[in-house]
């Protein structure tokens, strides 16, 4: 297929609109899981509990399970006979076929590969600079955002670019909880699995997308670890974290 | 006082108790090998941690009390704490480093003068010597203006090079302040060389606190005597001629000593009261040890030798003067008044 086919195919209503979704709720998934993610791996790598160990497991279970299953977990959660259904009906919240249901799938899915990333960054500190940190007057929340966070920033770049780029081609989960709903629900990867059947081109358009895409993502975190390998910054090597999914 | 402390703290093979006063001013050094607890004390100090029970009071002020459940955490104890690695920030240049906590009133850029790293100021920590690194260190803990400084093995990182020169720098800056420092070493000559008084622990407990010299001239127990560098030979006590203590050796040599001692002891002698001659002197020693020389070290200026079961320092003059060399038999004496006897 020539590129400028490839170009005019990606022009198509059904490409842009995946496009927007999938960036969009992208996105939103990734700040998700930068804001509730950085603590909690910050909390878990430098607690040694039964509790710290159930947590980390908790986490890393979208890892594992099938996405039909994360998606029947997300429906009966969040759906509107799920558990927590009744208090989001409640707060005016519908979740299910619409972009919060996208950006809750996405964001169950490719958590884990952020966190196990941000876990080990913040266990390869040095643990006496901040011990050094808190005799020279700093708080544990001066601790964490003026040593931790600045040293492990290397390991968090490239754990968010690995989780950025998992929740990109997300599609399991997706299709069952939040439905392919042209323009609002459906992502690429669904785009690609509805085009397959109608259009042939531009579902190859939009996985050239995906995996220049991806190609893109993983290119920058090498390039990243390299730099930030120059400098002094303990950095977990990318190669150590979960890339089965 | 200035700083007082007392704590218990149950360690993995023992119970840390220890108890110690520090004034204004002067080095208190802690000394004795590792896993002795040294580092442990400083820790609780500083807050980092929670002994099993205990109290310290710096400047008047209670930072802990497990009795009235107060413990301050690290960041309200005003602490300058020189890690053993100097824990420097490799994300902070020098300046960053030294003002990450410094007091509002304390003009970093005076101190980066005063510890001759001010051309540093915009350096990667990871760029310095370990000379430089620890002076960083030493302005980033002082910039703090703590009310104790405490010194975790502070020359231990830096090789035998730069270790002299360091050890004078520290000396100085020790000598110009005006707040408490406890200082952690296994080595006792650089204890001997900064502290005022020092402490020697083990296993938890300090077996004696002297000043450097009050040690070396009356060790209280074996061990201290064998830290503070005296070679310690076993034998059996027992009265004998002039009002001497008579000391039949296990090596079976005979040995007099001016200590009262009976029945097992340990005889610790230094290796600077250990003369060498080519023959037997007609002097004031009555110990005699007629032996080969098995070792012979430069040591700068002094010449430290074995001979037999005695060591012995000597001036690198009266050395090549005498010609001495390894394998040759010559003669090493020691007066009964050096002889120290510790009851085994």
């Amino acid at each position: 297929m020539p590129p400028g086919e490839l170009v005019s195919a990606l022009q198509s209503d059904v490409a842009k609109d995946a496009l927007v979704v999938t960036f969009e709720t992208n996105l939103i998934a990734l700040a998700l899981i930068l804001l509730l993610g950085t603590p909690t791996a910050y909390w878990a790598a430098t607690r040694r509990s039964r509790l710290r160990d159930l947590v980390v497991t908790l986490i890393e279970l979208p890892l594992v399970l099938p996405p039909a299953v994360a998606g029947i977990g997300l429906l009966a959660a969040f759906g509107r006979l799920g558990l927590l259904g009744g208090t989001l009906d409640a707060l005016g919240i519908d979740v299910a076929f619409n972009k919060v249901a996208v950006v809750l799938a996405v964001t169950f899915v490719a958590s884990p590969f952020y966190v196990r990333t941000a876990v080990s960054a913040f266990e390869a500190l040095d643990p006496t600079l901040p011990a050094a940190a808190r005799t020279l007057g700093a708080g544990p929340g001066g601790v964490f955002f003026r040593v931790a966070l600045p040293l492990a920033a290397g390991g968090l770049g490239a754990g968010a670019a690995l989780a950025f780029a998992r929740g990109l081609g997300e599609f399991g989960a997706t299709i069952m909880f939040a439905g392919s709903l042209q323009g609002v629900t459906q992502t690429l990867s669904l785009a690609i699995y509805e085009q397959f059947d109608l259009d042939f081109d531009v579902a190859l358009a939009i996985s050239a997308v995906l995996v220049a895409t991806s190609a893109a993502t993983l290119l920058s975190v090498k390039l990243v670890t390299r730099w930030r390998s120059t400098s002094s910054s303990p950095i977990p090597s990318v190669a150590s974290s979960p890339l089965s999914s | 006082m200035a700083l007082d402390l007392e704590l218990t703290h149950s360690l993995r093979s023992f119970v840390a108790a220890v108890e110690l006063s520090v004034g204004d001013g002067a080095t208190f050094a802690l000394v004795g090998p590792s896993g002795a607890g040294k580092t442990t004390v400083l820790r609780t100090i500083s807050g980092l941690l929670a002994p099993d029970a205990g109290r310290i009071a710096v400047a008047g002020e209670t930072w802990l009390d497990t009795g009235r459940h107060i413990d301050l955490p690290p960041e309200r104890r005003r602490v300058g704490y020189l890690f053993q690695e100097y824990a420097l920030f490799p994300h902070l240049d020098v300046i960053g480093n030294v003002r990450f906590g410094a007091a509002s009133d304390v003009d970093v850029r005076a101190l980066l003068e005063r510890f001759r790293i001010a051309h540093l100021a915009g350096a990667r920590v990871d760029a310095l010597s370990g000379g430089e690194r620890q002076r960083v260190a030493l302005a980033r803990a002082l910039a703090r203006d703590p009310a104790v400084l405490l010194l975790d093995e502070p020359l231990a990182a830096l090789d035998t090079h730069t270790r002299a020169a360091v050890r004078s720098e520290l000396r100085e800056v020790l000598a110009g302040l005006r707040i408490p420092t406890v200082l952690v070493t296994h080595d006792f000559e650089d204890a001997a060389a900064l502290a005022d008084e020092v402490g020697v622990i083990v296993d938890g407990r300090i077996l004696q606190v002297d000043t450097p010299a009050g040690l070396v001239a009356a060790p209280a127990s074996p061990f201290v005597a064998s830290f503070t560098g005296a070679t310690l030979l076993h034998g059996t006590a027992a009265p004998g001629r002039d009002g001497l203590t008579e000391v039949s050796l296990d090596a079976g040599l005979t040995a007099w000593s001016t200590d009262p001692g009976e029945g097992r002891v340990a005889l610790g002698i230094y290796p600077w009261e250990v003369s060498i001659a080519r023959e037997m002197p007609a002097d004031t020693a009555v110990n005699h040890v007629r032996a080969p020389i098995v070792s012979l070290v430069e040591l700068g200026n002094r010449v430290r030798l074995r001979v037999g079961p005695l060591a012995a320092e000597v001036t690198a003059g009266s050395a090549s003067r005498l010609g001495l060399r390894e394998g040759e038999v010559v003669v090493a004496s020691f007066k009964a008044t050096a002889a120290r006897l510790l009851p085994l």
